[in-house]
C-alpha cells in the first residue's frame, strides 16, 4: 500500500518537472502552441469535472463562461489601456471572479431544477451569452470581434508566457479539486451524485454546495479563456462561446473517468493533441466533424466509465486473485 | 412532553386522502410505535414531517417550535433523522464515507467543517463497530448486503446524534437474528437519550420495543397508548381485520 | 396595431411547426428519459432531405415528405438501436453526449455533402399570399401550419385511441411498471424515437420553406426546441404545443415592437421567468424522484 502512494507522488513529481521544463526540452513554436492548447484543456476538464464530475450535474454551457472570461479580460485591456507584456496576466484573475458573479446568478437559476432540465438550461444561457456577444456590438465589438493588446515577444518565445499562465490555472483547478474531494464538501458532493434526496435527509445542503461547486468550475473555466484569448489575440463571438468548446471538455473528462482527479488530465492529454491533429489534417473540410463524432462516440459506447476507473476496477480484478497471506475472517451473523 | 407535535396533519394526492386530520404526540425519551394496515398514510405523515413532501393543513412541532415548510436538510440539522423504507445508502462511496457524510452544521458553514474531520472519522468508526460492520468500513457501499447496508444506514443517520430518529420499517427484508440486533440497538440507543418513532408492521418487534403505540387507519389516527391496551382496542381490531 | 396582429398570426403559424418539432424532442424524452440535443440537427437532415429530393426529383417540398417520412422514421429506429439502447449505466447524462455526437456528425455529413452555403425548399407559389385585414399572409405559411395540426392530430389519435399508444403513455408514465405489465419498453423507446424522426421531417420540411438553413442550422434550433419544452414541461405534448406557441408569438410581437434583433432574447427571458416562477414547466410535475 505504502509503496503505491510513494510510487504516485512520485509520478506526480516527474511528470509536472516535465511540464515545467517543456518549452526548454521543445521550444519551437508548433509544439508549444500544441501544449498551450493542451494545458488549457487539462485546466478546462478539471474544472468542469468540479461540478459535472463530483456532483453529476451535467453543464453543457461551460463555453458561455470561457466566452465571458475572454471578453471580460479583453474589455478590462481596452478600457484600461493595458499595454501588451505580462500586466495582462495580472487581471485574469479579475475575469475569474466576474464570471464567478455571472456564475452565480446563472446557476441561482438552473439549479431550481432536476438534473435532466439542468443541462437545457446551461445550453441555453450558453447560446444567450453568445447573442449577447453579437448583439452588444457597441460593447464587445459584435460579429466584429474584440481586439487584445499583442505583446512584443520574439517568434520563439511568443507562446512561452501563455504556456505558463495554463500551467499555473491547470495547477490551481487541480489543487482545487484535490482539496475539494479530501473534505466533507466533496463528500457531500459526490453524495449529491449518488442520492440526492437521500443526501438531503442527512442534512446535507445540496442547493448551497452545488451552486458553490457550480460557481468554482465556471470561475476556472473563465480564467483560462481569458488567458485564451490573450493568446489568440482577437476574438469572436462564435468562437470563443464555442460550443465544441464545451463538450470537448465533457468528452475529456468522460473518457478520462467522470468524478476522478488524474481521469481529466489523462483525457485532455490524449484527446487534445488527437484534435489538433484532426483540425490541422481536416479541418478544411466537413469531414472534421464527422470523425470528431466518430471518436466521441466510439469514447462513449466503448469505455462509458472513462479510462482510469476501468483500470481501477483491472487491476483491483488482479488483486483478488492473489490468494491472501491469512486465512479468511470469521462470518458474521450478519446475512 | 412531546418531542414531536402533529396536530390535524392532511395531505391529498388528487382524490385519494393520504392524511386525514391526523394528530400524533412523541413522548421525548420514548419508542413509539407508529402500526396501521397498508395505505394508511404512515410513510406520507414520515415524509412531510421530514420535508419531503408539502402538507396541506396542520403544524408539525419539534421541541414545541414549528418545523412546517423545512426543507429536509433543515430538518435533519435541527435533530430528526430518518430512515427509508428500501435501506438507501450512497452506493459508489465507502462504508466510512458514508458515515462522514451527514451534515451538522447549517448552510454555508457547513462547507467548512475541516476542523472536526479526524474527530468525526474516530466516531464514525466507532460508531461502526457499535453496531458490528466495522470490517467493511472500506467496502463500497453498493458491495454490502441489505442487512449491512441497513445499519449502515442507521449509524449514518445518528452520526449528528439527533434526538428523534424516524425509523420506517426497520424489520423490513430482515432475519430474525438480524433483527433482534437491530431492536437492541434501538433500546441501547434509546437509554442514551434518543427518541425513535418506528412505522413497522412486524407486530411482535413493535410489541416489545416499543413504549407507546400509535395506530392509523385511513389517514387518521385511531388509538393510541401502552402497546397492551391498544392492540385490544376494538376500533384497532376492526381496522386490521374489517374491510 | 396591424403590425401586431400580423406579428400574432404570424408567431402562431410559426409557432405550430415549432410545436411538432418540439412534440417529437418531449416525446422522446417522456419515453426514453434522454434529451436529445441532435433533434436540431434530426430537423436539418429532414430539411436537406426534402432538399436533394425536390430538386433531383422535381418534387413539391410538401410531396417529398412521402419519401423523407418514412425514411426518417426507419432511421430513427436504427439509430436508436445501435447508439442509445446499449447505455445502460448513467442514461440521462450518456444520451446526452451521444445526441450530440450524432448531431456534430450529421453537420459534419451535410457540410461534406452540401456545402455550408444557406439553401431555402423552394415551391412555384411560395410567394403567393392571401389578405387578412390590413396584412398578407403567405400561402406556405398556412399549408405548414395545416401540415403540422395534420400531423400532431394523427399523433393524438394514435397515443390516445390505440393500443400501441397506451404502451408509449404507459411507458411514459412509469417504465417499470410498464415492462411489469409485459410491454417491450424496448420497442416502444424505439419507435417513440422513431416518431420523434418522423415528425423532424415534416418539421424540416416546413422550417426549410421558411427559413434559409445550413448545416450550422441546428445549434440555433435545438436551444430553441429545448427551451420550448422546458416551457411546457418535459414529457407533456400538450406542454410542447401550448409553450411553442407562446414562445413564438412573443418572439414575433418582440420582433415587431422592439427590434428584431432581441427578438430571441424572448425565450430566454421567458425561460428565467419560468424558471423563477414554475421550474417543473406549464404541465410538468414536481418530481421527488423516490421517497
Amino acid at each position: 500500500m505504502l509503496q503505491a502512494g510513494v510510487l504516485k507522488i512520485a509520478g506526480i513529481i516527474v511528470l509536472f518537472a516535465i511540464a515545467l521544463a517543456l518549452p526548454a526540452i521543445a521550444p519551437d513554436p508548433a509544439t508549444t502552441n500544441i501544449a498551450v492548447f493542451t494545458m488549457m484543456y487539462v485546466g478546462l476538464a478539471t474544472a468542469w469535472n468540479i461540478m459535472g464530475g463530483y456532483t453529476g450535474y451535467i453543464s453543457l454551457g461551460h463555453a458561455g463562461f470561457f466566452g465571458f472570461g475572454s471578453y471580460t479580460l479583453g474589455l478590462l485591456l481596452a478600457h484600461l489601456g493595458v499595454a501588451a507584456g505580462y500586466t495582462p496576466f495580472l487581471l485574469v484573475p479579475v475575469a475569474g471572479l466576474a464570471t464567478a458573479v455571472l456564475a452565480l446568478g446563472i446557476g441561482w437559476f438552473a439549479l431550481r431544477t432536476r438534473a435532466a432540465t439542468f443541462v437545457i438550461v446551461t445550453i441555453a444561457f450558453m447560446f444567450m451569452l453568445q447573442l449577447l456577444a453579437e448583439n452588444l456590438v457597441g460593447l464587445t465589438g459584435g460579429g466584429g470581434g474584440l481586439g487584445f493588446p499583442v505583446p512584443p515577444w520574439s517568434g520563439d518565445y511568443f507562446n512561452t508566457p501563455y504556456y505558463y499562465a495554463m500551467l499555473a490555472l491547470a495547477t490551481l483547478a487541480l489543487g482545487i479539486s484535490w482539496r475539494i474531494r479530501r473534505s466533507k464538501f466533496g463528500l457531500g458532493l459526490l453524495a449529491i451524485r449518488d442520492d440526492e434526496d437521500k443526501a438531503l435527509a442527512v442534512g446535507v445542503p445540496t442547493r448551497a454546495f452545488k451552486l458553490t461547486a457550480f460557481v468554482v468550475s465556471a470561475a476556472l473555466v473563465g480564467m483560462i479563456g481569458a488567458v485564451y484569448g490573450y493568446y489568440v489575440t482577437y476574438i469572436y463571438p462564435q468562437f470563443v462561446v464555442d460550443p465544441l468548446i464545451g463538450i470537448s471538455m465533457v468528452l475529456m473528462v468522460f473518457l478520462g473517468g467522470l468524478g476522478t482527479l488524474s481521469g481529466p488530465v489523462l483525457g485532455a492529454l490524449i484527446l487534445e493533441p488527437a484534435q489538433l491533429w484532426l483540425a490541422y489534417n481536416y479541418g478544411a473540410s466537413r469531414l472534421y466533424l464527422v470523425l470528431y463524432a466518430a471518436v466521441f462516440l466510439a469514447v462513449i459506447l466503448v469505455l462509458p466509465r472513462g479510462i482510469v476507473p476501468s483500470l481501477t476496477v483491472l487491476i483491483e480484478r488482479r488483486r483478488m486473485r492473489t490468494p491472501p497471506a491469512a486465512p479468511a475472517p470469521q462470518q458474521a451473523v450478519m446475512p | 412532553m412531546s418531542l414531536l407535535e402533529i396536530d390535524n396533519l392532511s395531505k391529498r394526492f388528487g382524490g385519494v386522502v393520504a392524511v386525514d386530520e391526523c394528530s400524533i404526540a412523541v413522548p421525548a425519551g420514548s419508542i413509539t410505535g407508529l402500526i396501521g394496515p397498508n395505505g394508511s398514510g404512515k410513510t406520507t405523515v414520515f415524509n412531510m414531517v421530514t420535508g419531503f413532501i408539502p402538507k396541506d393543513t396542520g403544524t408539525v412541532s419539534f421541541k414545541s417550535k414549528p418545523i412546517d415548510g423545512l426543507g429536509p436538510d433543515r430538518i435533519y440539522q435541527l435533530g430528526i433523522g430518518r430512515t427509508f423504507q428500501l435501506a438507501r445508502i450512497f452506493p459508489r462511496l465507502t462504508a466510512l464515507e458514508n458515515m462522514l457524510v451527514p451534515v451538522r452544521r447549517k448552510g454555508l458553514r457547513a462547507l467548512f467543517s475541516r476542523a472536526d474531520w479526524s474527530d468525526e472519522r474516530v466516531r464514525a468508526m466507532e460508531m461502526l463497530e457499535f453496531l458490528d460492520i466495522a470490517q467493511v468500513a472500506n467496502t463500497v457501499g453498493g458491495a454490502l448486503s441489505y442487512g449491512q447496508r441497513k445499519l449502515l444506514e442507521l449509524g449514518a443517520v445518528l452520526m449528528a446524534e439527533p434526538e428523534l430518529v424516524l425509523l420506517d420499517e426497520p424489520a423490513g427484508g430482515v432475519n430474525p437474528a438480524l433483527l433482534e440486533k437491530i431492536g437492541e440497538h434501538i433500546r441501547r440507543l434509546n437509554s442514551r437519550g434518543i427518541t425513535f418513532l418506528v412505522v413497522e408492521h412486524n407486530m411482535s418487534f413493535v410489541m416489545n420495543l416499543c413504549t407507546e403505540v400509535v395506530v392509523l387507519h385511513r389517514g387518521r389516527a385511531i388509538a393510541s397508548g401502552k402497546p397492551d391496551s391498544v392492540r385490544q382496542e376494538p376500533a384497532v381490531l376492526d381496522a386490521y381485520l374489517g374491510a | 396595431m396591424t403590425l401586431v396582429l400580423e406579428a400574432a398570426v404570424l408567431g402562431v403559424l410559426t409557432g405550430g411547426v415549432y410545436a411538432l418539432m418540439a412534440s417529437g424532442l418531449t416525446l422522446i424524452f417522456g419515453v426514453m428519459r434522454i434529451i436529445n440535443v441532435g433533434h436540431g440537427a434530426l430537423v436539418v437532415l429532414g430539411a436537406y432531405l426534402s432538399f436533394a429530393a425536390s430538386r433531383s426529383l422535381g418534387m413539391d417540398p410538401f410531396v417529398t415528405l412521402v419519401i423523407t417520412m418514412p425514411v426518417m422514421f426507419v432511421l430513427g429506429l436504427v439509430l436508436q438501436s445501435v447508439f442509445i439502447r446499449p447505455l445502460k449505466t448513467d442514461r440521462e447524462a450518456l444520451s446526452v453526449l451521444v445526441t450530440y455526437a450524432l448531431a456534430l456528425g450529421i453537420e459534419g455529413l451535410l457540410g461534406y455533402f452540401f456545402t455550408a452555403n444557406y439553401v431555402q425548399l423552394k415551391a412555384w407559389y411560395d410567394t403567393a399570399s392571401f389578405p387578412i385585414g390590413d396584412f398578407r399572409v403567405t400561402y406556405v405559411y398556412v399549408f405548414g401550419f395545416l401540415l403540422c395540426l395534420a400531423i400532431l392530430g394523427v399523433m393524438f389519435l394514435v397515443l390516445y385511441h390505440t393500443t400501441f399508444g397506451a404502451s408509449i403513455r404507459a411507458t411514459m408514465l412509469n417504465r417499470t411498471a410498464a415492462q411489469l405489465i409485459g410491454i417491450d419498453v424496448d420497442r416502444v423507446s424505439a419507435v417513440a424515437f422513431g416518431i420523434g424522426m418522423a415528425t423532424a421531417a415534416a418539421g424540416g420540411v416546413v422550417f426549410g420553406i421558411t427559413t434559409a438553413f445550413n448545416p450550422g442550422s441546428h445549434y440555433d434550433l435545438i436551444s430553441r426546441l429545448l427551451t420550448i419544452i422546458v416551457l411546457g414541461g418535459l414529457g407533456s405534448l400538450r406542454g410542447a404545443i401550448v409553450a411553442a406557441l407562446i414562445m413564438l408569438v412573443s418572439e414575433d410581437i418582440t420582433a415587431v415592437v422592439i427590434s428584431p434583433v432581441w427578438a430571441s432574447f424572448v425565450f430566454f427571458v421567458i425561460l428565467v421567468l419560468v424558471l423563477l416562477f414554475r421550474p417543473q414547466g406549464l404541465y410538468g410535475v414536481r418530481v421527488r424522484e423516490r421517497i
